[in-house]
């Protein structure tokens, strides 16, 4: 095993205890804290969305009018269905776009 | 161990197995696409066992960005499962320690909501149904990820059939997954400005944590909307 793919090993155990520390960290929190601030509680709260966002809006922007186009459909899907036909459209919409328009 | 309780609980993961069944696939696919071997993919499934936060990972990674920041972002993408243990702490009290241990491995977003629902309704929430509820999700999720590597190491060009199109989708659905929480609308609009400003003027992998903290700085002062809830919201992970 080369240094290179060893580093990912590593990234990959690492990712994992990352996981592992908030999975078990909560219950670490409530045994030892009462009541979480308000402002901290709010904060937390948006994390999730707000990382997820920044995957988001950089590929909408940068990454080709085929993809903003794929994913302004799977947006307008997503307003009603699963992930999942939110995936299968978006990959449909790219699919035509690439191969019957272009 | 109470067999006819880890009975029960393999039949209610079963459905849960179901729908996450293509996502597994999926992740082993874009994994492999992304520079990892069918190993690597099947080592990330048995040992994070998260599967947005997999696919952030391997995004960022198949992006050349620092890994401390894969990690760093994993860790937030995964934060909501600190609210879990917290609020499933008083259901498995009962639990040895080494159960405990186990239990919290294996805590995803179904399995959070399962255990929260019976402990409200009162059903003792025993270690087999647990486990049970657990295996039936989490050994599938292996074996689809190997599945999908293996698929996806047959893919050449992955451009051509349309695989580059499914992360952003992907993420852009976990996002609206969260519409119904406290100032949804100002937190993204706040991050996706953010993000893309960060990727013009200082560019990637910055977009991730400039972005990100822009939205979480604005979470923090805006004034809360309502009194804090007791029970956290369950996301819609897959």
């Amino acid at each position: 095993m080369d240094a290179q793919h060893l580093d990912l090993i590593y990234l990959i155990i690492a990712a994992a205890v990352a996981t592992y520390a908030t999975r078990f960290g909560g219950y670490v929190l409530i045994t030892q804290l009462k009541n979480i601030p308000p402002r901290l509680e709010a904060a937390l709260n948006a994390v999730p969305a707000a990382v997820l966002t920044t995957l988001v809006a950089p590929a909408f922007v940068y990454g080709g009018l085929d993809v903003a186009a794929a994913m302004l459909v799977a947006f307008v899907v997503g307003l009603r269905f699963s992930t999942l036909r939110m995936l299968l459209v978006g990959w449909l919409a790219v699919m035509v776009i690439r191969h019957l328009i272009f | 161990m109470n067999r006819s309780d880890f009975r029960e609980g393999l039949r209610g993961g079963f459905p849960i197995m179901l729908a996450a069944s293509p996502f597994g696939a999926l992740f082993g696919a874009l994994a492999v696409e992304n520079g990892f071997t069918i190993a690597d993919a099947v080592f990330m499934s048995a040992t994070v066992y998260a599967g947005a936060s997999q696919m952030v990972g391997i995004e960022l990674f198949g992006n050349q960005v620092q890994p401390w920041l894969v990690v760093l972002s994993v860790f937030a993408v995964n934060f909501r499962h600190v609210l879990y243990s917290a609020s499933i702490a008083k259901h498995i009290r009962h639990f040895s320690f080494v159960q405990k241990l186990l239990a919290f491995f294996l805590l995803v977003d179904p399995q959070y909501a399962e255990t929260e629902q019976r402990g409200e309704r009162g059903v003792p929430i025993t270690f087999a149904w647990y486990l049970g509820f657990a295996l039936v999700i989490y050994v599938p999720w292996i074996i689809n990820t190997l599945i999908g590597a293996v698929f996806g190491q047959l893919i050449g060009d992955p451009k051509a059939i349309g695989l580059d199109v499914l992360l952003p989708v992907y993420f852009l659905g976990l996002v609206m997954s969260f519409r119904k929480r406290d100032r949804f609308l100002p937190i993204v609009a706040t991050s996706a400005i953010a993000s893309v400003a960060a990727m013009h003027f200082v560019g990637s992998p910055w977009h991730v944590s400039i972005g990100a903290l822009a939205g979480i700085l604005l979470a923090a002062c805006l004034p809360s909307e309502r009194p804090a809830r007791e029970v956290p919201v369950v996301e819609r992970e897959a």
